[in-house]
């Protein structure tokens, strides 16, 4: 069979096809290369939007881009970077968690009232984060083994644990301006802040995971295609388990680096909203609201797009109010570019 | 033939395609297709998975446009391409394969949508269902206005798209597939519409890949290969060898192939099925499966085959029933479970339950292994994927760019070639296949064939579920009936006596006990 479409391209792409790749039909072909189109659009995303709005805000205030401010946007991205990065995992599944902010604030106040214990204040950091996966493992069981819907079983957590973050102070705002942990927040290693070296680490061990572990193949899979991936032999259950408790579990780091900036947590205002935040980040990294698609360097993107857009607009001096309002559109514009995309994958 | 010529001069052709092309970037989709369609002829357009025929269906739909010389006549005016709106205008409907009906809507909701009738700006609901009912009685189907869509069989639901159609004032309707997963009864109703469609002076432009429908139904049929023109026949000129070479550009002697030994008795049982039941439709299923063979599971759809194939595998829950692999009790509760026993199973629905189209054709073939290929820690070992996958393109001849590209990017026989692979790559010592060759292009066909025919001779035991009769008794050594969720009977080939359609559609039916 000669298919002088194949071959004709073989010649001019030099992608090296093989004779029976050049046998394809040209249907195959066609999509393929839309795909590779998109593919591409994905992989690239929001990358150019980060640097036109970096260049724009340098445009309107050259003190954008000092090493100074930009070491606070990164050090501002950093929490929600840490919490992006556990959102990606829920949303590649084709879940959400939105319970993420009141773990966040729980975790904070175990993290400030452990580090008050004489000697053993240290603890403060990894109670926050077993406080955190245990949250999020109970998420993880009830979307896993009961089968409730994400949404509804994290819009309960995101109340039910921050009633939890309330009462674990009675109400009231701890404090301990002597906190042995302090370091997380104020100190830096060879000159770059830890919160940034800890989100940066977040982001490259779920990349790790996402991308290179068994695991991760399956948290595709499952978010790809559920049905088809337990038919496939794969503990779709397990899978979901780990995703909400790896979220759960970052929401209790994001705890101890909160507690950390503050010296002080409280259970009341800590984290309000900050699941918003984070779902805007992996959203605007690319990553497919119903699953399957998606990458980590994406919601690093994502991350980093939200804190230039805040730090940009309070040094052009532009109100708060008008900041939550551009914030909110942009967020719009993303989930827009996301079912563009969609839409594009959708014939067959 | 000069009686013919003239009816062809004096009858404008209700559409012409001339000179369709359609290029994505540098790869030709179409290339140069002339197509010419007459009011009340029904028109079949065949030709392989990726021939073209869905590209150039897109084009008269608008949802492509044609590149610069190709032109849309309907009665023999050119018309504006590229826009789906105008093509509904101008009378042409396409019903896809995946139906787009909103099932929570009724009927007559349905066949409106988008296009409601009106008084005062608000949905005139008694005029929808008036003139929905008179649609449907045009039709001559018997579900009303006012049912919900939830409530029809998918024959019903075509139907209804079919109504739609009607009420935008269709004449020229396409239907791509249409009988996929229709039982033989709703083919029936269909065709019977489809006569009456005829009868009302529609052109029907028909995509199928089943012969027997072709035969049945075409007054001609044009045959697409490898994104270009290959030629069109007439009805008195039909002939299966000649269509199937036309299609695939070579010749097809040996299309079934059945080259292991059938079993003799007293070759060793693989899975042995007792008492199978699902509380539900499955009641009581037994049988017997030897090492190296292919026993088909017949029957009318809803008879319970999937159903029966799923219990066997761990995707539903039973009732009753056990199992034996090689003599040994096995419990199975799950697919994991099944595929660790050395049982997989190729499902009937490979987009939906089968195939992850996002991700790439190699983790596609490994899914199913990777845990055992993993590295210390949990780490995926890609270059052991990469081999797999390597191997599997070309055991199984997949034709793609890449292991890397998307398995959605597949045509239809290519992603069955590709879920085959990971069956296999699990080395399953009893094969489900479950409609192994439904939306496959011939030439994939004999390839699936062929790969069947190896599998059993290596000594794997393969239950394959077919609906077509003429697959069944050519790939198959012995052949299962079911019947309202029970095996009804079996059929055997005798010395000299091969396996008999009649037999096993009198079982399915029960016009005859089995």
């Amino acid at each position: 069979m000669t298919d002088k479409s194949g071959t004709g391209m073989t010649d001019k792409s030099g992608l090296g096809m093989t004779d029976k790749a050049a046998e394809m039909s040209a249907g195959d072909q066609a999509v393929g290369s839309s795909r590779r189109l998109r593919t591409a659009f994905a992989a690239l995303g929001m990358l150019p939007v980060l640097i036109l709005l970096a260049a724009g805000f340098q445009i309107m205030n050259p003190r954008f881009l000092t090493e100074t401010n930009l070491l606070i946007v990164t050090q501002q991205s950093s929490i929600n970077i840490v919490l992006a990065a556990g959102m990606t995992f829920v949303i590649l599944t084709g879940g959400i968690d939105l319970s993420v902010g009141s773990i966040l604030a729980a975790s904070a106040m175990v993290a400030v009232m452990v580090s008050l214990v004489p000697e053993w204040g240290m603890l403060g950091v990894p109670a926050a984060i077993l406080v955190g996966l245990g949250f999020g493992v109970i998420n993880g069981l009830l979307v896993a083994y009961i089968k409730l819907p994400p949404f509804i079983v994290t819009l309960g957590s995101l109340t039910a644990v921050r009633g939890v973050a309330r009462l674990l102070g009675q109400d009231t705002t701890v404090f301990n301006s002597d906190l042995p942990f302090d370091f997380i927040a104020n100190g830096s290693l060879f000159g770059i802040p830890w919160l940034v070296i800890i989100a940066l680490s977040v982001v490259v061990l779920s990349w790790l995971v996402l991308k290179r572990t068994v695991l991760g193949t399956w948290i595709y899979a499952v978010g790809g295609n559920a049905e088809a991936a337990r038919l496939t032999g794969i503990k779709v259950p397990l899978v979901l388990l780990f995703v909400y408790g790896v979220s759960g579990l970052l929401a209790g780091l994001g705890g101890a680096m909160s507690a950390a900036r503050l010296y002080a947590a409280n259970g009341l205002q800590l984290g309000q909203s900050y699941e918003l935040d984070a779902i805007a980040a992996v959203i605007l990294g690319g990553t497919s609201f119903v699953g399957g698609v998606g990458s980590i360097w994406g919601t690093l993107i994502g991350g980093l797009i939200i804190a230039v857009l805040s730090n940009g607009l309070i040094l052009a001096g532009v109100s708060d109010i008008w900041q939550y309002i551009i914030k909110g559109l942009v967020i719009i514009v993303a989930v827009a570019l996301d079912r563009y995309r969609l839409q594009a994958g959708a014939r067959t | 033939m000069t009686a013919a010529a003239r009816i062809e001069t004096v009858r404008q052709p209700v559409l012409e395609m001339r000179h369709i092309s359609r290029t994505f970037g540098p790869i030709r989709a179409l290339q140069d297709v002339s197509l010419t369609v007459h009011a009340g002829e029904l028109h079949a357009l065949m030709g392989e998975n990726g021939a073209g025929k869905s590209t150039l269906m897109k084009v008269l739909s608008g949802a492509y446009r044609p590149d610069a010389g190709g032109e849309i006549l309907i009665d023999g005016t050119p018309v504006a391409t590229g826009d789906p709106i105008k093509a509904r205008a101008n009378g042409i409907a396409v019903i896809y394969q995946e139906l787009s009906l909103a099932p929570n809507l009724t009927v007559g909701q349905n066949i409106f949508l988008g296009n409601e009738p009106r008084r005062f700006g608000i949905v005139d609901r008694d005029q929808c269902n008036r003139r929905a009912k008179e649609i449907i009685a045009r039709l001559g189907v018997s579900f009303s206005a006012r049912a919900l869509v939830s409530s029809l069989s998918l024959g019903e639901r075509q139907m209804v798209e079919i109504a739609r159609a009607l009420s935008t004032s269709a004449r020229i309707i396409v239907m791509d597939e249409p009988t996929t997963s229709l039982t033989s009864r709703e083919t029936d109703r269909l065709f019977e519409v489809i006569a009456t469609l005829k009868s009302q002076g529609i052109a029907i432009i028909y995509i199928s890949h089943r012969m027997e429908e072709v035969y049945q139904l075409a007054d001609r049929v044009s045959v697409l290969r490898d994104s270009g023109y290959v030629g069109t026949l007439d009805r008195a000129d039909l002939n299966a060898s000649r269509l199937v070479s036309m299609m695939v550009g070579r010749d097809l002697s040996a299309f079934y192939k059945k080259d292991h030994r059938p079993p003799d008795s007293k070759r060793a049982i693989a899975l042995s099925v007792r008492d199978m039941s699902d509380g539900n439709l499955l009641k009581g299923c037994f049988f017997d499966l030897h090492k190296g063979e292919v026993l088909a599971l017949a029957g009318l759809v809803g008879s319970g085959r999937t159903e029966l194939a799923r219990l066997i595998f761990g995707a539903d829950r039973r009732t009753s029933g056990t199992l034996e692999l090689d003599g040994n009790p096995i419990a199975i509760g799950s697919p994991r479970e099944a595929l660790d026993a050395g049982i997989a199973y190729l499902t009937e629905d490979r987009k939906e339950l089968g195939l992850f189209l996002d991700m790439s054709i190699s983790d596609n073939i490994s899914m199913g292994v990777l845990a055992r290929d993993a590295q210390a820690g949990g780490l995926r070992d890609f270059a052991t994927a990469e081999r797999r996958a390597a191997k599997a393109v070309s055991d199984l001849s997949i034709r793609s760019r890449s292991v890397q590209a998307n398995a959605g990017s597949l045509s239809g026989g290519n992603q069955q070639k590709v879920l085959l692979a990971r069956l296999l790559e699990t080395e399953p010592r009893v094969l489900i296949l479950d409609e192994p060759t439904r939306g496959v292009d011939v030439g994939a066909k004999s390839e699936i064939y062929r790969l069947i025919d190896d599998l059993a001779k290596k000594g794997i035991a393969i239950l394959m579920i077919s609906s077509e009769l003429p697959e069944v008794i050519g790939v198959a050594d012995r052949v299962l009936v079911m019947r309202d969720g029970t095996i009804a009977g079996e059929v055997t080939a005798s010395e000299g006596q091969p396996l008999s359609q009649e037999a096993i559609m009198e079982l399915a039916t029960g016009a005859a006990k089995g």
